[in-house]
């Protein structure tokens, strides 16, 4: 069977893979019907580009201190200036893609699997099991993300990894939420039940035919939140509790730039300008898929 | 009724009671004392320090007086500050930060709801995409970069505001709008989607067709269903705009709690860090639960039990 676009686009697939890759097809097809959600895409593939490939791309390293040349101003050879430390500002820019990518994966790798498994566990027993851990996902919820991050930092110390763990455990609960409301609306479906006859232990069902349900609407809140993530991390680099230096973190880059913003004003709105890029490009990704994936918004435009 | 509140507040004291546990055994999961510090202090100077706070003895004697301070609203000694108790501290910025707070969430409620009405009742006009591409922004374009860029234009370039203290009503102008910037916008996209599904209803088709007025129609029929959801989350909201003024009292300098929060961490000042924690928790509590007590004056279907199904 060769690979057409009727083959995607048939009303009646013969095998699983076809319907899951015509399904795939349908959704690129939308996205591409949607500019902002195309220039997401564009932005996010080229983080990741970037930071995979950074060595070859930044032409200095990026904490190497040259003195003799600091706080030059965008030229040809330093397209985005130098720093106090006569770094190169684009080289940072460009290592700090991996780290930007590097918190934003990590926090998400740990925090949705988390919330997911939590929420629809909750969702799908009911009952005391679901009033513990919706009581600890309200206990969680009570308190604001950035306070609670500020307060883990504190607790596990400054640095990138205590970064990540710290957002991580705040962001979990919501996600935690959403997978027991998406739980609860088909737990008692029909062909819940029926899996339930034919002896299918409690946890199979929620692996294997609750939480494929729930993944995508929590893909959406994810890719949404990535832009929060990236903020609130770029926000306690800012502080001088995320990354710290010589990383070139964006947020401390800002924080440290802020001090030549009177005549150097390259230093902190080079990484600014990427941290505006990088969160735009999840956002835009984030509606584009929202609008694809929600039911709610079908056939609406 | 009024057991429906008493249920409500003693589960507020119960989160609070766990907050309040999990904090504090948390800051003293942290390995060093308060008084580690790259200085060596003598070791009578430190025993001395630890005898005085009561850092000697037994960590459940340590936890059962922390509590029973909280009982007594009193948060105990800074570690750094000497003779300064966390409960100063707060009431030193909280003038500061609840100013600043206030005003944004005026901001945001008076800017971001008719934003958002406008953009909702000329759905795809330019009026909506105007409102919803600056609303995007807003919300991707972090606050520190908004306050940087502002500062740099505004107070250095043009002169027009000062760069920090809030001696006049101009000091106010940029850390506000930098505080509201991302809230406005969040408010402006919810108030628009909200206020385009309830516009949607049938029985907003029925008001019309009776001849109603269009803003009889808004107000009475539209906005008071589409408001609901934008209650529901204004709580989180203030609370938000209260913590998130953390990096903006670090960019413009002002004397709030945030400042002293940030300082505590760099500092290690471990009470007053579960201090403004605590303080920050019971808050936002209370938020939610006055959002409750609006949520039933504008909806007299919601009842109060149901709220979490």
């Amino acid at each position: 069977m060769k690979l057409s676009s009727e083959w995607l686009l048939t009303d009646s697939p013969e095998t699983k893979g076809q319907a899951l890759a015509g399904r795939a097809w349908r959704m690129w097809l939308a996205l591409l019907g949607n500019p902002l959600a195309i220039t997401g895409l564009v932005i996010v593939v080229a983080l990741v580009l970037v930071s995979a490939f950074a060595p070859w791309i930044a032409p200095y390293s990026p904490i190497g201190q040259d003195l003799e040349n600091r706080l030059l101003p965008p030229s040809w050879a330093h397209w985005m200036g130098t720093d106090e430390l006569g770094r190169d500002i684009f080289s940072r820019v460009v290592y700090g893609s991996r780290l930007t990518l590097m918190i934003v994966l990590l926090v998400a790798a740990i925090s949705a699997p988390v919330g997911l498994i939590l929420g629809a566990i909750s969702g799908y027993f009911g009952g005391w099991v679901d009033k513990f851990i919706m009581g600890v996902t309200d206990i969680f919820l009570s308190m604001p993300k950035l306070i609670m991050a500020l307060a883990f930092v504190a607790a596990l110390g400054p640095g990138i990894e205590n970064a990540i763990i710290a957002i991580a455990i705040t962001a979990w609960p919501a996600y935690a939420r959403i997978a027991r409301a998406e739980t609860l609306t088909f737990r008692k479906a029909e062909f819940i039940d029926a899996i339930k006859l034919q002896g299918a232990s409690p946890w199979r069902i929620i692996f294997n035919h609750v939480l494929p349900l729930c993944t995508s609407s929590m893909i959406v809140r994810v890719t949404l939140d990535m832009a929060g993530i990236i903020l609130t991390a770029a926000g306690l680099g800012f502080l001088g509790l995320g990354a710290q230096p010589p990383l070139p973190e964006w947020g401390a880059m800002i924080s440290r730039g802020r001090n030549f913003i009177l005549d150097q004003w390259w230093v902190a709105t080079m990484p600014g300008f990427a941290i505006i890029v990088v969160s735009l490009g999840f956002c835009f990704l984030g509606d584009g898929l929202r609008d694809i994936l929600d039911p709610k918004n079908e056939g609406k435009s | 009724m009024l057991a429906y509140f008493a249920k409500r507040i003693g589960m507020m004291v119960v989160t609070l009671f766990l907050i309040i546990t999990l904090t504090f055994f948390l800051m003293h999961a942290i390995p060093g004392g308060p008084f580690t510090s790259e200085k060596m202090l003598a070791p009578e100077i430190e025993e001395a320090l630890n005898a005085k706070y009561g850092l000697n003895d037994p960590l459940w004697v340590q936890y059962l007086n922390y509590l029973k301070g909280i009982i007594t609203l009193d948060l105990g000694p800074s570690f750094k500050y000497p003779g300064i108790r966390v409960n100063d501290l707060i009431l030193d910025g909280l003038p500061v930060t609840a100013k600043t707070g206030f005003l944004a969430l005026l901001c945001v409620a008076a800017l971001g709801i008719p934003l958002g009405i406008l953009a909702a009742l000329n759905q795809n006009k330019w009026q909506d995409t105007a409102v919803m591409m600056l609303a995007t922004v807003g919300v991707a374009i972090p606050s520190y970069v908004v306050a940087t860029v502002a500062l740099y234009i505004f107070a250095l370039q043009l002169n027009l505001v000062p760069t920090f203290g809030l001696d006049d009503w101009r000091g106010y102008i940029l850390p506000v709008a930098a505080l509201s910037g991302f809230w406005l916008s969040f408010i402006a996209r919810l108030s628009r989607s909200s206020l385009l599904e309830v516009l949607g209803q049938d029985y907003i088709v029925t008001a019309k067709a009776k001849g109603l007025h269009p803003l009889s129609i808004l107000f009475k029929h539209g906005l008071r269903n589409a408001l609901i959801p934008i209650v529901t989350v204004l709580g989180p909201v203030v609370a938000n705009l209260l913590t998130g003024s953390f990096v903006i009292e670090q960019i413009f300098a002002l004397p709030g709690i945030g400042r002293h929060f940030v300082l505590s961490i760099s500092n290690r000042d471990y009470t007053t860090i579960m201090g403004i924690t605590i303080f920050y928790a019971a808050f936002l509590m209370v938020m939610i639960l006055i959002v409750d007590i609006l949520y039933m004056l504008l909806d007299p279907r919601i009842k109060l039990a149901d709220r979490n199904k």
